[in-house]
């Protein structure tokens, strides 16, 4: 699968070195928000007009534009954010990201672009722990003021059958 | 393994199978719906015979997903895997995915084009219409006794088992039964009308799909769009962003025969003029004090001769037609036991969309599909009444709003749901 734009380019070894810690120290701080439910900040991670989709691979392989969650900006970042919080009904559920295999794939000033394998666990009441995606994450990120933030962000997921839904992000 | 078994073993904590003579539809009529319609596998395995592979029209494709000769996708009726495939005189022929020599069910890519089908376990090969073009060995190996195939071996006996197939405005039906009336009388005229809104002399171009298992008995999904009733109280986003509420302009049509359904509304353009405060009561959802940040998102840009700016559209046995403001869709009901079923979605725009249609319908989408604001909650709610039935003693729902009517009928009625299980107990005999 070849996502447009995130092809691999030569990246100095000290470039790469800092970029990966940096994107590491993202996901990380992303991950923990998300997995504890603070879904109002997570706009927070966004630039003003980011790019946000998550689709199935069989999509983006046919280049399919569709998203399963496809937000043009941070508003509609926030928009979800609060439906979700707010308006929507679904079971309680506790998530788990797990994110590895970063790969830098170009460091261009201030923009890095990176791609990173997902898995997604999800906990039910009274239900087993299990895998809800397996996916990858091609993003682009944008440094300000030391902090990255994410101007585009494609999961892509192994995982076609959805089982039954996917209520909060990935 | 699907989701509707990591918890609850097969047949349930309470099962409701029982003898068949004992399937009795509860005294009350269709003032009630008995639990072993949604839980029972002698019930099921019936519906396949007699709906899904009885005299029903299935949605399987639209012809755009195979515009050229020899492109063809893998798809369903009821739960049994199809081929459909473009041939090179420009028709649809579908066929059974499952190889006329031992079974296998050979078409293992999601979509693609071809000019042949070859069964990988024997390489039996077929052509675009499903006829048996050569088979290895046929005539068998010089010097052994018994070798190859009898003398008789006739291969227009062995092809693909084929399907009765008609395209109607740029949708492909197929059904297992001969003698089926044409799509556009099975539909029925009320039904008809608004299905044309969406296809007809429209080219329309693929978006994507949606792929998702529902932990719920099929006819929960044809339900649901049949009940108006819910739409302003689970889907508190409609309410609360003003595009559905009790006392917009709705109705929930029916054909004659009660099978197929439209649920229609139109945004109220001031929805404070709507609800007064009674209604408002009713709404548990309903603020006047939230606004989205991006209001780009519930934009509804006319393209339709239509008075209504959504259209739900069941159309039996297993096809959803989606219009809801801009974005454009349909699914299909892939059953997967009492239990469970597969949704696909096909998303949709029309070839002469704009770069910025196509994103404002993309925007858009995330009302539906799994991920959609309304459309997981539908899901969420499904799963959770599966998950009632199998597990409780108590044996039936209620189903009495609207009184004793049938049919057409208004937002808070359960008419459309009485008709169409009008019509299923006929032709299940119950």
């Amino acid at each position: 699968m070849k996502i447009a734009g995130y092809e691999q380019q030569p990246v100095d070894a000290r470039l790469a070195r800092e970029a990966r810690w940096d994107v590491e120290e993202f996901h990380a701080a992303y991950c923990q928000l998300l997995d504890l439910g603070d879904i109002e900040q997570w706009a927070d991670f966004f630039t003003t007009d980011c790019l946000y989709i998550i689709t199935a691979r069989e999509n983006a392989e046919a280049d399919l534009p569709v998203g399963l969650v496809y937000a043009e900006g941070r508003d509609m970042i926030r928009d979800r954010a609060f439906a979700v919080r707010h308006t929507q009904m679904f079971a309680p559920r506790y998530l788990q990201h797990f994110v590895s295999n970063v790969l830098i794939l170009a460091v261009a000033g201030n923009e890095i672009r990176a791609q990173s394998n997902y898995q997604l666990l999800q906990t039910l009441v009274e239900g087993p722990t299990t895998l809800l995606q397996a996916g990858r994450y091609y993003d682009t990120f944008w440094r300000e003021n030391g902090r990255l933030l994410i101007e585009e962000r494609r999961c892509i997921y192994d995982t076609t059958l959805i089982a039954n839904d996917l209520v909060l992000p990935v | 393994m699907f989701s509707n078994d990591t918890v609850i073993h097969p047949l349930g904590s309470t099962s409701k199978e029982r003898e068949p003579a004992s399937y009795q539809w509860p005294a009350e009529g269709l003032a009630a719906i008995p639990d072993w319609i949604y839980t029972s596998e002698w019930i099921y395995d019936r519906e396949m015979a007699r709906i899904f592979h009885g005299k029903t029209w299935n949605f399987v494709a639209l012809e755009a997903e195979v515009p050229h000769a020899g492109d063809f996708k893998r798809s369903y009726v009821g739960p049994t895997p199809v081929v459909v495939v473009r041939d090179e005189a420009g028709g649809v022929q579908v066929f059974e995915n499952r190889c006329a020599h031992r079974g296998v069910e050979f078409c293992r890519h999601a979509r693609g084009n071809t000019t042949e089908f070859v069964c990988p376990y024997h390489q039996w090969t077929y052509d675009l219409h499903g006829d048996l073009q050569g088979i290895p060995f046929k005539r068998g190996i010089k010097g052994e006794a018994d070798s190859g195939m009898p003398a008789d071996f006739n291969n227009k006996q062995h092809g693909l088992r084929k399907l009765n197939v008609e395209c109607l405005h740029g949708v492909v039906f197929a059904s297992f039964a001969e003698a089926m009336e044409p799509v556009a009388q099975y539909l029925g005229e009320e039904v008809l009308k608004d299905f044309a809104v969406v296809f007809k002399d429209r080219k329309l171009k693929i978006l994507g799909y949606y792929r998702n298992e529902l932990p719920g008995n099929w006819k929960l999904y044809q339900e649901n769009l049949k009940d108006p009733y819910h739409a302003t109280l689970l889907h508190s986003f409609l309410v609360t962003f003003g595009l559905m509420v009790a006392g917009s302009k709705t109705s929930m049509i029916a054909d004659p025969t009660g099978r197929h359904g439209t649920m229609a509304s139109r945004r109220p353009d001031d929805v404070s003029k709507v609800v007064d405060s009674n209604t408002a009561k009713e709404m548990r959802a309903y603020r006047t004090d939230l606004k989205l940040a991006d209001t780009r998102f519930l934009e509804f840009i006319p393209e339709f001769n239509s008075p209504w700016t959504v259209t739900m559209q069941t159309i039996w046995p297993n096809m959803i037609v989606q219009r809801e403001l801009n974005t454009l869709g349909v699914r299909q009901i892939v059953p997967n036991g009492p239990n469970s079923q597969i949704m696909i979605w096909t998303m949709f725009g029309y070839d002469t969309d704009t770069p910025e249609m196509t994103r404002h319908r993309l925007r858009q989408g995330n009302l539906m599909g799994p991920s959609g604001f309304l459309g997981l909650e539908d899901n969420e709610a499904i799963k959770f009444l599966q998950e009632g039935v199998r597990r409780s003693p108590s044996d039936r729902g209620v189903l009495k709003l609207g009184g004793k009517s049938e049919g057409t009928g208004g937002i808070i009625s359960e008419s459309a749901i009485r008709a169409m299980y009008r019509s299923y107990r006929e032709v299940m005999e119950l």
